[in-house]
């Protein structure tokens, strides 16, 4: 089973780690043929704006909208879920605007505000150590999405069907529980 | 809930890999860098270039500057602050810069220590000539390290010295057996517990960018190609003719470095880059390098 990494931008090689712990094998995405070889898709950290930029300019957008439409898992976290984002509060044009929420951009405040904490998440049994850098919020939610953890009432981990989000980076820690879980939903899709 | 943790520190900089971090001395220049792609802006009275030029004593940039250039872009802010001087780090601090630059470009407040960067809770890029320096740095508590390259030149060779210095370095310190590295720590200057960390895992402790010198999209490529995390730019892109466009064709050059046709299209009628100085002719105390230790 490969997973691969879109790798425009961002903490590409800690996401590939944290796969390849889980067993399955990680691939840094460069190109859109790579797509294709794929069977679930990770949109890492990194600038948000800067990441859906290059998207563009390496018309990345259509070839993904269609590998999701095949159902294919697709895994955003913190800059990733803003560009998974139907919605972008403050006017932002949305990028993939795939998942049924709507987020807030640097949400907690600016990098002094940034944190780490442990968070429990629904499916997975033990807390999950979460990493918030300059962290986005999910704001609100369409009807078929799962809120699989809140941070002080805050929506920070949600599952649409075949796409899941966190606002905080899994990548970062030795836990790789939330990977685990991203490897299962694309283990059941195949 | 912890906040400023090495983690949460180091993490802020593994999202800039692959990245371009520019810098820029108004508002304007602020969102014409965000558009261009830049993962992060250096809040900056005078570019390095002009810097150079103006002499006397550099220091941190006017508040009113970096709070300007914080408010147009929602990409990080960074700003520079004196080696040594934590007051003017602490200033920068308190109107909430997301990344500081303990900068070699200012003149130095402290011939002796460099600021103690575990007490605050932003977190710190440093430069480096070498292995020794990068790591006497993340022992104070830097977060990510840059070349220390020379500023303000528009001249790649002293960055990619700096660069395959380090890279050799830590290939040597990887290849050593463990008693070894005792020695090592103490010829480098350098505590042991970092020095085994670079033993191990064969790279720095945190992420590893190209600074002092990058004036041209292929300067970028090839940084990247020695094994930088990515790119600062400093004077090399608003002292190119046409920033805009040299800015994004950076930004480009940086993420498909191995794609040379690409770099060769983003090359074209990006006007004339900065005219450059050639590192002989530098006096000994117009080299901004060999500040710090």
């Amino acid at each position: 089973m490969k997973i691969g990494v879109l790798a425009l931008q961002g903490a590409v090689a800690e996401h590939i780690r944290s796969i390849e712990r889980t067993g399955a094998e990680g691939v840094a995405v460069k190109h859109t043929h790579q797509l294709k070889d794929i069977q679930g898709l990770i949109i890492p950290g990194g600038e948000s704006t800067t990441i859906g930029k290059l998207m563009r300019r390496y018309e990345f957008m259509d070839p993904i909208r269609e590998f999701s439409a095949e159902g294919k898992p697709l895994f955003g976290t913190c800059a990733g879920l803003i560009v998974l984002a139907k919605e972008i509060d403050g006017g932002e044009e949305p990028h993939l605007g795939l998942m049924d929420i709507r987020v807030s951009r640097n949400a907690f405040g600016r990098q002094r505000e940034s944190f780490e904490t442990d968070l429990d998440v629904k499916g997975i049994d033990n807390p999950v150590r979460a990493v918030f850098i300059r962290a986005p919020l999910i704001t609100s939610v369409g009807d078929g999405v799962d809120v699989l953890s809140t941070y002080k009432d805050e929506m920070v981990t949600a599952r649409e069907g075949h796409m899941l989000v966190s606002s905080y980076h899994p990548e970062l820690t030795e836990d790789f529980s939330l990977h685990q879980y991203f490897a299962d939903m694309v283990r059941q899709y195949n | 809930m912890e906040t400023g943790t090495s983690r949460v520190k180091r993490g802020m900089a593994e999202m800039q890999k692959g990245g371009v971090i520019m810098d820029v001395m108004n508002a304007e220049q602020a969102k014409i860098a965000e558009a261009a792609g830049a993962t992060a802006v250096m809040a900056l009275e005078r570019v390095p270039s002009d810097i150079r030029a103006a002499g006397g004593v550099a220091r941190m940039a006017d508040p009113t500057i970096v709070e300007e250039v914080m408010k147009v872009v929602t990409i990080p802010v960074m700003a520079k602050a004196r080696i040594g001087h934590f007051v003017e780090a602490k200033v920068l601090e308190s109107l909430g810069v997301d990344y500081l630059d303990e900068s070699e470009v200012l003149t130095p407040a402290d011939e002796v220590y460099h600021i103690d960067k575990r007490e605050f809770t932003v977190p710190f890029v440093c430069g480096a000539k070498d292995l020794g320096e990068a790591l006497r740095r993340i022992g104070e508590g830097a977060s990510m390290i840059r070349t220390k390259g020379e500023p303000g030149t528009g001249n790649i060779v002293e960055a990619v010295r700096h660069m395959r210095l380090i890279n050799s370095q830590i290939r040597k310190i990887t290849n050593m057996s463990k008693d070894e590295l005792y020695a090592e720590a103490k010829n480098l200057g350098v505590a042991y517990d970092l020095l085994l960390e670079v033993h191990q895992n064969g790279k720095l402790p945190v992420v590893n960018f190209a600074a002092g010198g990058v004036a041209t999209p292929a300067d970028a490529a090839l940084m990247m190609h020695l094994g930088a995390d990515g790119v600062f730019v400093g004077s090399g892109i608003f002292k190119s003719e046409y920033p805009e466009k040299f800015a994004r064709a950076i930004v480009e050059a940086t993420t498909h470095y191995t794609d040379y046709k690409l770099i060769a299209e983003v090359s074209k009628n990006i006007g004339t880059p900065m005219k450059g100085i050639e590192i002989s002719k530098l006096t000994a105390a117009e080299r901004m390098s060999d500040r710090g230790w």
